[in-house]
C-alpha cells in the first residue's frame, strides 16, 4: 500500500512540475494544485498508513482502543489544504486581474516590470 | 488507568507562567492589530496612530523577551497543555529575539514614513492591517521552535505580502505580484515536502526534539531532505541560481512596502537556511558544504554586477539585496563561532540598511519624477541631506570600515581565513573553500562599492539626466513637501542615523552576535528550555504504529 501511494506521489508532482514548466498562468496555477495535493499525500504515506480506524478516544478512556490511524499527518494536511486552498485562491483572482489589466495569460508577454530591452548599463563615469 | 503507567506524562498540569506569554505577546499583538486596523480602516488617521502604537508595544514586548533571553538564555513556551514534543513550541533564543526586535524597529519606522504617502482617494486602506500582519508572519519564523509552525508562519507572512504586493492595483504590481506570488509559493510549497520527510523520517516536528533525534537517523534520507530545505529557503531568500524574483517584483509596489520587503522576508529565508543547516541538521550540512560553498560565492559575485549593469534605481539596489543574502551564506558554509556570528550579524545589518536604502530611493523617485538613473542628476544641489544619507547607506551595505556592513564582513573574513589555514599555515595543507569565499566576499564589497557609488555619482554628482549639457538643474526636480519632509526624510534619516550609530559602537553587537551564534552551535541551552533530553533515537513509526496493530 505504501508503494501505491508513493508512486502516486511521484505521478502527481510529475504532472505539477510539468504544468509549472508552462508559459500560461492558468496552467501553472494548477500546476502548483497538483504539486501541492502531491505534497499532501506525501505527508500522508509519512505519517504511514496502518488502520482506517479513526483516532477517537471513547468517553472516560484516556487513549483510544486498538489500533487506530496516526492522527498527526491528518492534522498537518488539513492546515496544509486550507493555506494552500487561500493561496491557489488568491493567485487565481491575480491571473484575472492579469488577464484583464496586462491582457496577457502568457508569462513571456509580461514585461511591464521587466521591460525587454530596458537594461543599458549607464555609460558615464 | 494503571496500565498506562509506564507512559511519560504528556500533559503540562501547571499554569503556564505569565512571565513565558512574553514570547507570544508580539504575535498576538500584530494579529490583534492587524484585525482592528482591518475594521477600522476607513478612519485613516486614526488607523495609523493604532498601528503606531500595537507596534510600539510590540517593540516593548520584544525588548522585554531580548532582555530576558540575554540573561537567563533561550526562553521556550509551549501551547495548549501538551508537553513538548507533543505540544506547539515557541522557542526565543538570541538570535531570533534580536532580529524579531530589529524587523519591528525597521516596521516602525516604515510606518511612520508611509504616511506621507495618503492621499484622499489613493484606494490603499487596509495597508496598514497587512504590515501588521507581515510583522506577524516575521515575528512567528524568528521566534517558533516548531518546524510545522515555522511553515504556517511563513504562509501568513506570504498572503500578507501578496495584499501589500498588489494594493494599489497598478499593471506593474500586478506584473511584479505573479512572478513573485508563484515562485514564493512554490518554495513554501517546497518546504512543506521537506517538512513531510522530516517527519516521516523522525516521527517529530519539534526543532528541539529534531536536533536530538536527527544525529541517530538515516542519513542519505536527511540529506535529500537538506537539499530540498536548501532550495525551498534559497528561493525564499533569494540566493544566486534562483533569485530572479526579486528584482521582477521588488520594484514594483510603493516604495514604503519594497523597504519593509527588502528588510525583512528574505532574511526570514536566510535565517531558516541558517537554523535548519546549523542547527538542526549540522552533520548533513557538512555533507553539503560544496553547495553552500557555491551558492554564497556565485551571489556574493553575481549579485552587485546585476546592481552595476541595472539602471532601474529600485531594481539595481534589489540586486545589492541578493549580495546580501550570499554573505549570510558565506558564513552558513563556514559554521564557526566567528562565521554563524557574521552571519548573524550582518542579518542585524542587512534589516536596517536594506530598509534604508529603499526608503531613501522613494524620496529620490518622489524629488525626481523619475524611476531610471539615467533619468535623474543634479540632485546633490537640489536635496543635500538626502545624498548625504544615501551614500552612508551605500557605504554601510558596502562594508566600509566606520559603518556598520563593515563589521560582520569583518568576522566572516577572520572565520574564513581561519578556515584557510593560513593564520597558523606552517607547512600545513591550505584550504581553498576559506580562500574562494574570503576571495568572493572581498570581490562583493569592491563590486558593492561600485555599483552604489555610481548610482550615487548618477543621481546625486551628475549635474543632470544623462547626456545633459546644462549647468541648470532639470525642471522635473522639486522640493519635498513638508509633509514628505518630516515623515519620509525625517523617518529615514533617524533609521540611518541609527545605522551610523551601531556602526561607531559595535562592542554591544560582536558580543551579542558571539554569544548567539555559540548557542546556535552548541545547542544543549535551547534544548534544556523546551525541556526535552539531550539525546534521543528517531521514533520509530514503523515499530510505534504496528505494535498497535499487535493489540486486538
Amino acid at each position: 500500500m505504501d508503494f501505491a501511494i508513493a508512486i502516486l506521489v511521484g505521478l502527481f508532482i510529475t504532472v505539477g512540475v510539468y504544468f509549472l514548466l508552462s508559459r500560461s498562468i492558468i496552467r501553472m496555477l494548477l500546476g502548483l494544485t497538483v504539486l501541492g495535493n502531491g505534497v499532501n499525500l506525501l505527508i500522508f504515506t509519512g505519517g504511514r498508513l496502518t488502520r482506517e480506524l479513526a483516532p477517537i478516544v471513547p468517553p472516560g478512556m484516556e487513549h483510544a482502543q486498538g489500533a487506530v490511524a496516526n492522527p498527526l499527518p491528518q492534522a498537518l494536511i488539513l492546515t496544509a489544504i486550507v493555506i494552500g486552498f487561500a493561496m491557489f485562491s488568491f493567485l487565481l483572482v491575480l491571473a484575472l486581474r492579469a488577464y484583464q489589466s496586462l491582457d496577457a495569460d502568457n508569462t513571456d508577454n509580461m514585461r511591464v516590470a521587466e521591460p525587454e530591452n530596458g537594461c543599458r548599463p549607464p555609460l558615464s563615469y | 488507568m494503571q496500565e498506562h503507567a509506564n507512559l511519560p506524562l504528556a500533559m503540562i498540569e501547571t499554569v503556564t507562567a505569565a512571565a513565558d506569554w512574553v514570547i507570544i505577546l508580539p504575535m498576538i499583538l500584530a494579529l490583534m492589530g492587524s484585525a482592528l486596523l482591518l475594521m477600522l480602516r476607513k478612519s485613516r488617521g486614526f488607523n495609523a496612530l493604532l498601528a503606531v502604537l500595537f507596534v510600539i508595544a510590540i517593540i516593548a514586548s520584544e525588548a522585554v523577551l531580548f532582555g530576558r533571553v540575554m540573561a537567563e538564555g533561550p526562553v521556550s513556551m509551549t501551547m495548549g497543555r501538551w508537553l513538548p514534543p507533543f505540544g506547539i513550541s515557541f522557542t526565543a533564543d538570541i538570535f531570533g529575539a534580536g532580529f524579531a526586535l530589529t524587523s519591528a524597529l525597521a516596521t516602525l519606522v516604515v510606518i511612520v514614513y508611509m504616511q506621507m504617502d495618503r492621499e484622499p482617494g489613493d484606494n490603499i486602506d487596509g495597508q496598514l492591517a497587512m504590515v501588521l500582519l507581515l510583522l506577524a508572519g516575521v515575528t512567528g519564523s524568528f521566534l517558533t521552535g516548531d518546524f510545522f509552525n515555522l511553515y504556517v508562519w511563513f504562509e501568513v507572512m506570504l498572503i500578507a505580502s501578496f495584499g501589500l504586493l498588489v494594493l494599489g492595483g497598478s499593471q506593474m504590481q500586478i506584473d511584479g505580484a505573479v512572478k513573485y506570488g508563484f515562485l514564493n509559493f512554490l518554495a513554501t510549497t517546497l518546504f512543506l515536502m521537506a517538512l513531510g520527510l522530516t517527519y516521516a523520517l523522525l516521527g517529530t516536528l519539534n526543532m528541539a526534539d529534531i536536533i536530538g533525534r536527527a544525529p541517530q537517523a538515516n542519513q542519505a534520507v536527511l540529506a535529500g531532505i537538506a537539499a530540498l530545505l536548501i532550495l525551498a529557503f534559497g528561493m525564499k531568500a533569494a540566493a544566486f541560481p534562483v533569485n530572479a524574483w526579486l528584482p521582477a517584483s521588488y520594484h514594483a509596489p510603493p516604495a514604503a512596502v519594497s523597504a519593509l520587503f527588502a528588510g525583512l522576508l528574505t532574511k526570514v529565508g536566510v535565517f531558516a537556511l541558517l537554523r535548519a543547516m546549523v542547527v538542526l541538521f549540522p552533520e548533513t550540512r557538512t555533507l553539503l558544504e560544496p553547495v553552500l560553498i557555491a551558492i554564497a560565492a556565485a551571489t556574493l559575485v553575481i549579485a552587485p554586477l546585476g546592481a552595476i549593469a541595472e539602471t532601474n534605481l529600485r531594481r539595481a539596489i534589489g540586486f545589492i539585496v541578493i549580495g546580501g543574502i550570499g554573505v549570510i551564506v558565506a558564513g552558513i558554509a563556514m559554521p564557526s563561532v566567528t562565521g554563524v556570528a557574521g552571519s548573524g550579524f550582518y542579518i542585524f545589518h542587512a534589516i536596517l540598511t536594506m530598509t534604508a536604502l529603499y526608503l531613501i530611493a522613494g524620496l529620490v523617485e518622489r524629488v525626481t519624477g523619475e524611476t531610471d538613473s539615467r533619468n535623474m542628476g543634479g540632485l546633490y544641489a537640489a536635496n543635500s541631506p538626502l545624498s548625504i544619507i544615501f551614500l552612508v547607506a551605500v557605504l554601510a551595505a558596502a562594508g566600509i570600515p566606520p559603518f556598520l556592513g563593515f563589521w560582520p564582513k569583518l568576522l566572516l573574513l577572520e572565520a574564513g581565513l581561519e578556515r584557510a589555514g593560513i593564520s597558523a599555515a606552517e607547512g600545513g595543507t591550505v584550504d581553498w573553500s576559506g580562500i574562494v569565499l574570503v576571495g568572493a566576499l572581498l570581490i562583493n564589497a569592491f563590486l558593492t562599492l561600485v555599483g552604489g557609488t555610481r548610482l550615487w555619482a548618477h543621481i546625486f554628482w551628475r549635474a543632470g539626466r544623462e547626456g545633459d549639457q546644462s549647468e541648470h538643474q532639470a525642471q522635473t526636480i522639486r522640493k519635498l513637501t513638508v509633509k514628505e519632509s518630516w515623515l519620509g526624510l525625517g523617518a529615514t534619516m533617524v533609521l540611518v542615523a541609527g545605522i551610523a550609530l551601531a556602526g561607531l559602537l559595535p562592542d554591544g553587537l560582536f558580543a551579542t552576535a558571539r554569544s548567539g551564534a555559540g548557542d546556535l552551535i552548541d545547542p544543549s541551552r535551547y534544548i534544556a528550555a523546551v525541556g526535552l533530553p539531550d539525546e534521543a533515537g528517531p521514533v520509530d513509526l514503523d515499530a510505534e504504529l504496528g505494535a498497535e496493530e499487535g493489540t486486538p
